[in-house]
């Protein structure tokens, strides 16, 4: 890279992610667990989420991290064990990217549409 | 006399292993085998050491898959009847059991670790505290004899060539903490560049491995600490 302090501005965005992630994931997880446990069913979590404008602005910050953070951690296993070069491995991160955050996002949509302003 | 099964690398990167029968003795070690081999049996076979007492650290193979100071290393203490000794990994073989050192020791020029000061002779000697945490990590790191034994341990080093690995990050790490230092901001640089501390997955491997007991991976843990810092702007380099 150009750069030379690319690569160190890569991994502190990963660690970065990491820290903010790290109770969103546990926030999920105990999403998950109460929705699943108590018996709710899918329509009633529909309409629970629809109307909640924290889900959204908390999904849409998680999603926004997670397609940061993945890619950077697949693009230094396509370096390192699959032996991508750095372009080829930067390409296919940006592409995956793109991708979780289509994906996330259309989640987080079709979770949470009827809360958006 | 029970005798020792010895499998020993022969050829550079293309060879094979060649079997030996040594005689099994009371104090042995894996450096006093490959002696004995090369002595009684085959003198064509190639290796190195110096001192034989664990000071020079010249005599690093890897036995039985980890790197050790063959020196070092009794034979009892392998609880195995066969012994298989090769050169060390991830370095280009030479012949048999010597390995080309000159890529792991240019990774220490990358990584800045020339020591400069800006004092000649006639300056008064710097007082350095040596309760200081700064000494402390310099110290903690310094007793390093570059024998590479970590470097053969370090799977990343096998994974990334520009990564500088394990001896020399911990060099840095010894030099950014060394108040007489006068280039601690190109050290830092060269530590946290591209092939630098940021490569390191933390799994242990040199601190696992090195006969002295040094923590590589602590003093790039240090190096990963103070490049966030410096990245974010406090950087106290």
């Amino acid at each position: 890279m150009s750069n030379p302090m690319f690569e160190m501005r890569l991994y502190l965005l990963q660690r970065l992610t990491a820290i903010l992630m790290l109770p969103m994931v546990i926030g999920h997880l105990a999403t998950i667990l109460y929705a699943t446990r108590s018996e709710l069913t899918a329509a009633s979590i529909l309409e629970r989420t629809q109307s909640s404008p924290w889900l959204v602005v908390f999904y849409t910050a998680f999603v926004v991290l997670v397609s940061i953070h993945a890619p950077l951690g697949l693009r230094k296993i396509m370096g390192e064990w699959l032996r991508f070069s750095p372009k080829l491995a930067n390409r296919i991160s940006v592409l995956l990217c793109l991708g979780f955050l289509g994906l996330g996002l259309r989640g987080v949509w079709a979770l949470t549409g009827a809360a958006m302003p | 006399m029970p005798h020792l099964t010895v499998r020993i690398w022969r050829g550079a990167d293309e060879g094979e292993y060649q079997s030996f029968s040594v005689p099994m003795r009371e104090n042995q070690t894996v450096l006093d085998v490959v002696s004995e081999v090369q002595r009684s049996q085959d003198q064509s076979l190639s290796y190195r050491f110096a001192c034989r007492v664990g000071v020079c650290g010249s005599c690093a193979m890897m036995v039985n898959g980890k790197p050790r100071w063959t020196c070092r290393t009794h034979i009892r203490s392998l609880k195995s009847g066969v012994v298989t000794i090769a050169p060390l990994r991830n370095m280009p073989r030479i012949k048999d059991l010597v390995t080309d050192m000159s890529g792991f020791i240019d990774k220490w020029g990358k990584a800045g670790n020339v020591f400069e000061s800006e004092r000649d002779r006639r300056d008064a000697p710097v007082a350095v505290d040596p309760s200081s945490p700064r000494r402390k990590a310099a110290d903690a790191a310094i007793e390093c004899i570059n024998c590479g034994v970590c470097h053969a341990a370090c799977d990343v080093v096998s994974w990334n060539d520009s990564y500088l690995g394990p001896a020399a990050l911990n060099r840095a790490w010894s030099l950014v903490n060394d108040e007489r230092h006068s280039r601690k901001k190109e050290t830092m640089a060269a530590a946290m560049g591209d092939g630098g501390c940021g490569n390191c997955h933390s799994q242990g491997n040199c601190m696992a491995a090195c006969p002295i007991g040094l923590s590589p991976t602590r003093s790039i843990a240090g190096l990963k600490k103070m490049s966030l810092m410096s990245l974010l702007g406090g950087s106290d380099v």
